[in-house]
């Protein structure tokens, strides 16, 4: 009896001292919530991929400091801003949630970054793309991860004008994430010398594109740029190859591409595209090792760039919670942009004040079938785009964290 | 060079045939659904799900047997059409005698199992399918580039839909179909195996979505969402026909095609909604839809 009781007591000090240690931790779990596009388009780019990546990064965390409980959850947003804004307020008001992360969709990225701010909570987009969320939609709740429409626009874009393609016409998804690579890719078009004869806004999601194509064709411009994603990127590259436009001499700019739309096409129709990530599997020894271990538990399916970045940034959040020793997504994220971050996925970096993260930025082509030494051996890398030139100069984003 | 409302005219010549394309699909696939309705009175959700299942099946055809496309366009449709038949007997044979709600119901239930097992499996990406090797290439018509796959298309939807209104109106077997619905007691009295014909139609129904799930495969990725996209715009198409009406169904699917295509060019954003203005109107003006009798 005196040894149980004894023995109750030396826990009740265990679980005090351990709350005392972490008073500042709510409900003394760190509660980390993935919300993406579970099924539908985006969902092989995202989906059950970033929770497992999410599960990763705080498994590998825990091997190294075990001082604090963490939880993943996730939830499926289907890519409408209702809903994402609808699960977001229910996870930070009832569930105990303290930071979202991943985020695809633009639309429902900009409406959860707001959320995440009125609560005081914290925000990591990983395959959300919209470059405002660190231009005019910053807040001081919200980090940027993995890339944004600017970064694409300039590493795709100016390439390609460089190398002739200097007449453009645009195939864009009408929601907030098309329109906003649409605006930084003409941009970029404009400021090298290049001229938009036309654009075209196709309802989001698409299957059949072909008279959208057709529109491009009777355009006559050298570039059509495909200012959509996923499976609305690999049907127009599909339908692009049945009307003959490459054959008739125009060429297509997949402006964002993820390494699952690749996989989708098969290297037959996807050899030779041109477009810009931050990171891809076969880069060097440590993202090889890593994406290894990730296949392995994922059937065999090599991470996205945006699944990639989930891992990076819930890594990170997780060192700045065990440094700040609080989990307010304010301070947290405070801390995230003072700590310098390194991981194994995009090396040493850093998040600048308006909540972008800031890593080298790849240009990437398809190789040929003949050239792919097996599954999953998609890409050569063209050039590498140094990290303080890849984004956007912070003065010109409009973010009104940053005071000019 | 000739302009009508500012669109130059081998823009606009090039979307009505675009246009005509799409309707095929449309047709093909509200021609099953009409063919199911008219007959066995059930609206089959499931649809969708049975074209996907057309297309994947056509996928494996040629990656796990290496038959090809045109063995695909005969096998897919009878694998579909089976296990469309195995769903009639199961469960379907017995809500005929209910409200129209519950075979709705059913069917909704069953696409959404379909459709949840061939993501989880396949992922949503989607799968590559190529176009066949004899229908590569195309045709340069001056205002546009015709894919020679996408004029099969229109072909083969033509002679299908058709054939389908033949058989069904002129022939003795469709006359035994249409008498089975009207009065199936009477029919049975004259010797004919009502139940097993109903179950044949679904059958075929469902075969007619299998055949247009191929027929898709090339030109769209293979896709577990592919039908669930599609079969909301097939049923305003036979809402707008009148339910039932196998040549309302044929002819409201081209004609909505071409209409579609036109707003993409006018009006591209409000492409994916016209179907649905129209459909109300047609709705306020005309309920029974544009070839309905009831």
């Amino acid at each position: 009896m005196t040894f149980k009781r004894k023995l109750i007591s030396t826990a009740a000090m265990l679980a005090l001292s351990a709350g005392a240690a972490h008073a500042q931790i709510s409900g003394n779990v760190v509660k980390i919530g993935v919300l993406n596009d579970q099924s539908g388009t985006y969902a092989d780019l995202a989906g059950p991929g970033s929770t497992l990546a999410a599960k990763m990064a705080v498994e590998d965390f825990m091997a190294k400091d075990k001082s604090l409980k963490i939880e993943v959850v996730f939830a499926d947003h289907q890519n409408k801003p209702d809903v994402g804004s609808q699960i977001a307020r229910k996870w930070f008001d009832s569930d105990g949630v303290d930071v979202i992360v991943d985020l695809p969709t633009s639309s429902v990225a900009l409406a959860v970054n707001q959320v995440a701010k009125e609560k005081g909570k914290a925000a990591i987009i990983s395959t959300g793309a919209s470059s405002d969320l660190t231009g005019k939609a910053c807040t001081p709740n919200t980090v940027h991860w993995t890339y944004d429409t600017w970064q694409l626009a300039n590493g795709t874009g100016s390439a390609i004008v460089k190398t002739g393609g200097d007449t453009w016409f645009f195939l864009t998804a009408d929601y907030a994430f098309g329109h906003a690579l649409e605006r930084d890719t003409e941009a970029v078009v404009v400021k090298s010398g290049g001229k938009v004869l036309g654009k075209v806004r196709h309802p989001f999601p698409s299957s059949d594109f072909s008279s959208f194509l057709l529109q491009a064709q009777a355009s006559k411009a050298k570039i059509i740029g495909l200012a959509n994603a996923g499976a609305d990127t690999t049907n127009a590259i599909k339908q692009a190859a049945e009307f003959g436009i490459v054959k008739g001499g125009q060429n297509l700019a997949g402006l964002l591409v993820f390494l699952t739309d690749v996989h989708a096409l098969g290297l037959e129709k996807a050899q030779g595209l041109i477009f810009t990530e931050s990171f891809y599997w076969d880069l060097n020894d440590k993202t090889r090792e890593w994406s290894k271990r990730y296949a392995a538990r994922h059937g065999g399916k090599m991470p996205s760039m945006g699944q990639a970045g989930v891992y990076a940034g819930v890594l990170h959040y997780l060192k700045a919670v065990a440094a700040a020793k609080t989990d307010d997504g304010t301070k947290v994220v405070a801390k995230m942009k003072e700590l310098p971050t390194d991981d194994p996925l995009f090396g040493k970096g850093k998040i600048r004040a308006d909540g972008r993260k800031i890593h080298d930025s790849y240009l990437f082509e398809v190789k040929k079938p003949s050239e792919s030494k097996g599954p999953w051996d998609y890409y050569k890398l063209r050039a590498t785009v140094p990290a303080d030139q890849a984004f956007r100069p912070m003065e010109q984003g409009d973010c009104p964290l940053v005071k000019k | 060079m000739t302009e009508i409302f500012g669109k130059p005219l081998p823009v606009i010549m090039g979307q009505l045939l675009i246009g005509l394309i799409n309707g095929s699909f449309y047709a093909l696939l509200s021609l099953g659904l009409a063919v199911i309705f008219g007959l066995l009175n059930i609206i089959n959700f499931t649809h969708g799900a049975q074209y996907m299942m057309g297309a994947f099946a056509a996928y494996f055809l040629l990656n796990k047997l290496g038959l090809n496309y045109w063995w695909a366009l005969v096998l897919a449709p009878l694998a579909v059409g089976a296990t469309g038949v195995v769903i009639e007997r199961l469960m379907l044979s017995r809500l005929y005698k209910l409200d129209h709600l519950y075979g709705l119901l059913l069917t909704f239930g069953i696409a959404l199992v379909i459709q949840g097992a061939f993501r989880h499996e396949f992922g949503s990406a989607g799968l590559p399918y190529s176009i066949p090797a004899l229908l590569e290439g195309g045709q340069n018509l001056g205002f546009m580039f015709l894919p020679n796959y996408r004029a099969w298309v229109i072909f083969a939807s033509l002679v299908v839909c058709l054939g389908t209104w033949f058989v069904i109106e002129r022939t003795k077997l469709g006359a035994y179909l249409r008498a089975a619905t009207e009065n199936p007691a009477m029919v049975q009295a004259f010797g004919i195996n009502v139940p097993r014909m109903i179950t044949l139609t679904y059958g075929f129904g469902v075969a007619l979505a299998g055949l247009a799930g191929v027929m898709a495969a090339p030109i769209y990725q293979v896709n577990p969402l592919m039908g669930a996209d599609t079969i909301i715009v097939v049923f305003a198409v036979v809402v707008i026909g009148g339910m039932g009406s196998i040549m309302g169904a044929v002819v409201t699917g081209f004609g909505l095609g071409v209409i579609e295509g036109l707003t993409k060019v006018f009006y591209p954003e409000a492409s994916n909604t016209v179907i649905f203005v129209i459909m109300a109107i047609v709705l306020m003006i005309r309920p029974q839809g544009l070839f309905g009798s009831r």
